[in-house]
């Protein structure tokens, strides 16, 4: 039953047509047993209970004793693959869950992720994947390593990339949770370790070649389960179902709804407070969120080491093109889900008896007070300002509150569940790799062979994995909050030393180490002081915020003085040798050997 | 000797395919700080312009920009294979 690896690799658009296929006519076969009948909480069941197999056949099937098999699938994963498996590992339970909700709620302003979330793959394209590629090791830290001449930036690297990818997969795995719990109706800390099993089952056998195809597969169900209710919706309601063209007439119609409720900010009414009125502060953090959002995807170790897994140079950049492309796919069409969700609610909850309230609201009030009514003025109608949703169920209560069938619900959910549980095993592998290649093999045991380094590599993964989601399962507060930080982190602490690494020749081991650390030193002061000691921190420099810069743009600071620091340092330090700078060249150039860096 | 001069060659390549490659990459940072930021400082006033029910502020943030990024990738591509090729430092 094994698969042989050309075949696999010359049949992937077969395999993955008719798993498409296949998926589809399952969705079909559940809506019929729906009709005929079926509860609810079957239909549920099997969504959750045949994506999460299909993973773990996949994960089997794919598993490896190679060493470049682990750590980068053997370097054969076509661009446009790689692009769908970048996708899947990017679109995080925060892009597919929460950024409707965020749009719902911010309207204008909670589009700094939308830009935010695509912009940096530019980033990514010119400075960084190709040069990555060419360098051909495998993992971030090791580029710093090799680079910098030394363990100690690479260490610094370690150090970066695990602050910024441990919350990230502590949220992960909360989403994992939050939406088995629901669709399993079982409790929330038992939901959290059924996650896990489906997030080891794809990765610890097969490393990054099961991690890859698993995330293909994540990817096609994610973006149909996203895709499918707006296009429904926008059908039932204008006719065409392209809702990224027809949203614009619900705007208009949110727009009227808006002046009969009197709601004070308008739906896309830019950099306004939540009175309405346009304030300096909302358009500063407007762009510096944008911003650090952007120099955050191209530092985040968990999308960059996929383009380590290219044939060629020429592939990891067109690669980079598929990536965008599938990840725009959803983000174009986010603001639209937000737009139809607000009209419904706006024309068919608001105003209605609070006694005969739909039946959605009753299902997602029994979740953790994910929607909250109180009726204030005591009349029994609901009233806007009764209603508290929290931004989490906004995708995922879509369907039902537009009275899709069921089965809507449970694809929806499906998708959920792939986008969390592939980017969880995206960022665990960055993780577990570092620390298995980086700190174990190249630092405490460089005599270790093939066998061992796999043996200490899977027992790492497990390890990562239990301490998050033991962490997720004690619902650490604010800790989807936590993810923004994961994006200014891993700005501040790797964005200059690896651009400048390529870009200026002069960039060297003191001035990169001293840029990391004071880059990611100023951003992990603010993020923590102004978070956790506000009142410390106002006693130190009389203010609140430095400019009214938000918590979750720090990077605003810590980014461009990594920049200054490296330069500064480099400079009055001694130049990199002859040798290091025939390296830079080496890898500016796709054709060619990398000179000076060891194979392995 | 033949070999020195022969590696200076490889350099002055090397220098002027680098500066081509530079030029690329300024270029479309350029324009990415063009969509990514500096059209969205005019949103409110882009808002007044409405075209198929979409405020036209609203549009760009939302798809407009987005599209840019998306075939700036893809240019990008297929810019720097020419300019690979023109060189002769693409891969074999």
């Amino acid at each position: 039953m094994s698969v042989t690896k050309g075949d696999f690799i010359n049949n992937l658009g077969r395999v993955y047509g008719i798993y498409t296929g296949g998926f589809i006519g399952f969705t079909i076969l559940l809506a019929i047993l729906e009709q005929l009948g079926v509860p609810n909480q079957i239909i549920g069941y099997l969504f959750v209970f045949l994506t999460i197999g299909v993973y773990a056949l996949i994960g089997y099937l794919s598993r490896t004793a190679q060493i470049s098999e682990y750590y980068v699938a053997g370097r054969r994963v076509p661009a446009f693959y790689n692009g769908m498996a970048t996708g899947a590992d990017w679109m995080s339970a925060a892009s597919f869950i929460s950024m409707g909700g965020g749009l719902y709620i911010q309207g204008y302003d909670g589009l700094a992720f939308v830009l935010g979330w695509t912009g940096g793959y530019v980033l990514v394209g010119i400075l960084l994947a190709p040069y990555l590629r060419k360098f051909g090791q495998f993992t971030v830290p090791d580029f710093l390593g090799v680079r910098y001449n030394g363990n100690f930036p690479r260490f610094l690297g370690v150090v970066v990339l695990f602050c910024a990818s441990f919350t990230y997969v502590v949220s992960q795995i909360f989403g994992v949770g939050i939406i088995a719990s629901r669709f399993l109706g079982i409790p929330f800390e038992v939901a959290v370790f059924v996650g896990l099993i489906g997030i080891l089952v794809c990765s610890m056998l097969g490393g990054m070649r099961a991690v890859t195809w698993t995330q293909v597969a994540q990817y096609i169900i994610l973006i149909i389960a996203y895709l499918i209710p707006v296009i429904w919706l926008s059908t039932k309601k204008y006719g065409i179902p392209i809702p990224e063209l027809t949203y614009g007439q619900a705007l208009q119609q949110i727009s009227e709804l808006e002046q009969k409720l009197g709601v004070a900010k308008s739906h896309f009414a830019a950099f306004r407070d939540a009175t309405g009125n346009f304030t300096w502060t909302h358009f500063l953090n407007y762009f510096a969120l944008i911003f650090c959002l952007m120099v955050g995807t191209a530092s985040l170790p968990h999308i960059l080491m996929r383009y380590f897994t290219t044939p060629s140079v020429r592939d990891a950049r067109k690669s980079v093109g598929w990536s965008i492309f599938f990840i725009f796919l959803l983000y174009f069409t986010a603001p639209a889900y937000a737009a139809f969700a607000k009209l419904e609610v706006y024309s068919n909850v608001i105003g209605q008896p609070i006694a005969s309230l739909p039946a959605w609201v009753q299902n997602w009030q029994q979740v953790a007070g994910m929607v909250t009514i109180k009726d204030a003025n005591g009349d029994g109608i609901l009233q806007l300002a009764e209603l508290t949703l929290n931004q989490d169920i906004i995708v995922l209560a879509t369907p039902e509150i537009a009275g899709l069938p069921y089965v809507i619900s449970g694809l929806v959910a499906a998708g959920g569940l792939a986008a969390a549980l592939s980017t969880a095993d995206g960022l665990l592998l960055a993780i577990a790799n570092a620390l298995s290649h980086d700190v174990y093999y190249k630092m405490v045991d460089p005599k270790a062979n093939a066998t061992r380094r796999l043996v200490v590599a899977r027992v790492l993964l497990v390890v990562v994995a239990l301490i998050a989601a033991y962490t997720a399962s004690t619902r650490p507060s604010g800790i989807i909050q936590m993810v923004a930080w994961a994006f200014s982190l891993a700005a501040a602490g790797l964005f200059a030393p690896l651009v400048m690494g390529i870009w200026w020749k002069r960039t060297n081991a003191a001035g990169a180490c001293a840029g990391m650390i004071v880059g990611f030193g100023v951003t992990l002061f603010y993020l923590v002081m102004t978070r956790y000691f506000p009142a410390d921190f106002e006693a130190m420099f009389g203010t609140k915020l430095w400019w009214g810069v938000n918590n979750i743009s720090a990077g605003l600071f810590g980014i461009p003085l990594a920049f200054i620091v490296i330069y500064a340092v480099s400079l009055m330090t001694a130049p990199p040798s002859r040798e290091m700078q025939e390296f830079v060249d080496s890898i500016r150039r796709p054709g060619g050997a990398v000179v000076g860096a060891t194979s392995e | 000797m033949a070999n020195m001069s022969s590696q200076n060659v490889t350099q002055d390549r090397m220098d002027a395919y680098w500066s081509k490659t530079r030029r690329l990459m300024f270029t479309i940072l350029a324009l990415w700080v063009f969509f990514g930021f500096f059209i969205h400082f005019f949103a409110i006033q882009l808002n007044s312009i409405v075209i198929l029910g979409f405020p036209l502020g609203f549009y760009m943030a939302a798809q407009g920009s987005l599209i840019v990024f998306v075939v700036l990738c893809f240019w990008n591509a297929s810019a720097q294979n020419k300019i690979d090729e023109e060189f002769g430092v693409q891969e074999d």
